[in-house]
């Protein structure tokens, strides 16, 4: 009879409790981002597709070696250059000097597995995993991405 | 005559009318509740606040094709949501919601507002058997027995406050506990010490009656797909949906009228309708409150606390009650 009682009463004691805790949660504000509206700042690790880095002048520091190219395993990046010549001046003297600059830089984002090998291969730090994660498109051109422009919108 | 016909008419499209809104912004309610509980805002899209949710809910479910499961028994498919529905509407007649709105005062009001939330558990067995689904059957199976075992000690606590208020008008009942808190029925008196006991068990078989969480057994979506509505789209759907939710609307106006003095205000100061809706609408908040608060219980765990414990305890409060009020 007493354990019957107990239980009816420590029963009642754990649904207040319960009732506490949510009466509590009530008044706290919300702890959602209202997500096609907002969104939240990826963290620093994330890796998403990639991106080309620029240097100071802004323009891209790839010099078009194509290591990343080679090291993708889907092959799904493909880029273009051409030679420029330009004039510097060694020890008191004007020399014409010849490099590549890069002219095209595409992505194709439906092949790409983020696996990183482009980013890793890269030996002048030229690339680097973009924050950008609202991709979501019904077409699939939407996702052949042109870095250089991508880079140029980014600077204007 | 034709006057008390233009009465009747009048008084039913109201009960409609405040049946539907009720329904329809409850689930808002019911919604927003849930945000808030769980920390994220609810509907907010549709207008401020979400608050055209409803009407756009609505518009959807009367869009669609009613489909009709083959093999349904159709008669009864068809009814079940009516009849989910009509009783729920049918009580809000008898319900005072201050002494002079009330559409017709019965001396038999309590009766006839169970006689017809017991025709609830007639729906809820029609849809299942109806729409020839097996989740359909088992959850109104379920659902009717726990309908029936909370039925009893919902009764004996009424048949309890008809001995003490000596009348099954509803309207008399709320005249009888006029003037303050101290007089409302869930105080303790001399004549029956247990009624906070006895409102604290109405409570849970209001909550059991109108088949929500906790006591959701008849629509347990983990188990059932969506228990005995299974089979229903469009606006049979929507039926059940405004018959449950007008059915949380007269238990808590129940509540309100048998235990918490009606449209009497807790001081005795300006009574009126707005104490009533005050009334009802905290017991309506207090029931999203608890549904967002317990999982669902097992279906032994609901009929041992229907068998076990309420039916006990409100058995020995009838005659405990009836003893003190022969001494006293």
């Amino acid at each position: 009879m007493g354990a019957y009682f107990s239980e009816i009463f420590y029963g009642l004691k754990s649904l207040a409790i319960g009732l506490g805790v949510t009466f509590k949660e009530f008044f706290k504000p919300v702890v959602t981002v209202p997500y096609p509206y907002k969104t939240i700042k990826m963290t620093e690790r994330y890796r998403g597709h990639i991106e080309l880095i620029e240097n100071e002048e802004g323009e891209p520091k790839c010099v078009s070696c194509g290591m990343c190219q080679r090291a993708c395993p889907s092959g799904c990046i493909s880029l273009a250059s051409k030679s420029v010549e330009y004039e510097v001046e060694v020890k008191g003297e004007m020399k014409t000097k010849k490099k590549k600059v890069l002219t095209k830089y595409d992505l194709n984002f439906t092949t790409c597995s983020l696996c990183g090998q482009c980013v890793e291969s890269c030996n002048f730090g030229a690339v680097t995993f973009s924050k950008d994660y609202n991709l979501a498109s019904s077409r699939k051109e939407d996702f052949h991405f042109d870095l250089l422009k991508r880079l140029k919108e980014r600077n204007s | 005559m034709s006057l008390t016909i233009l009465n009747a008419v009048i008084a039913v499209v109201a009960a409609i009318a405040f049946a539907a809104i009720n329904a329809a912004y409850l689930v808002w309610a019911e919604r927003r509740g849930a945000g808030r509980i769980q920390r994220r805002p609810g509907p907010n899209v549709n207008g401020p606040f979400g608050l055209l949710q409803p009407p756009c809910d609505g518009i959807k479910l009367m869009a669609k094709q009613l489909m009709i499961p083959g093999g349904a028994d159709k008669a009864l498919f068809m009814v079940a949501p009516v009849l989910a529905m009509a009783p729920a509407i049918m009580s809000f007649v008898t319900i005072p919601f201050s002494d002079t709105i009330v559409a017709h005062s019965m001396n038999i009001g309590v009766l006839m507002i169970f006689a017809f939330a017991s025709m609830g558990a007639m729906a809820i067995l029609l849809a299942g058997w109806g729409s020839r689904s097996k989740y359909a059957v088992m959850a109104s199976v379920r659902a009717v027995s726990q309908n029936i075992s909370y039925e009893i000690p919902m009764l004996i606590t009424v048949i309890t406050i008809v001995m003490m208020t000596g009348t099954m008008n509803l309207a008399e009942m709320v005249a009888s506990q006029t003037g303050g808190i101290w007089h409302w029925n869930i105080v303790p008196s001399l004549s029956s010490p247990l009624m906070p006991v006895s409102f604290l068990l109405f409570f849970i078989c209001a909550l059991a009656e109108t088949n929500r969480a906790p006591f959701d057994l008849g629509e347990a979506e983990s188990e059932l797909v969506a228990g005995f509505h299974t089979e229903y789209g469009s606006m049979g759907f929507g039926l059940f949906f405004m018959g449950e939710y007008a059915n949380i609307v007269i238990g808590a106006s129940l509540i309100t009228i048998l235990f918490l003095g009606g449209w009497g205000c807790p001081l005795g100061l300006y009574p009126g309708v707005w104490w009533f809706l005050l009334k009802i609408y905290l017991l309506i908040f207090s029931f999203i409150w608890i549904r967002w608060t317990f999982p669902r219980t097992t279906i032994y765990g609901l009929l041992n606390l229907s068998w076990k414990i309420l039916i006990p305890i409100s058995l020995f409060n009838l005659l405990l009650t009836a003893g003190l009020l022969k001494v006293f």
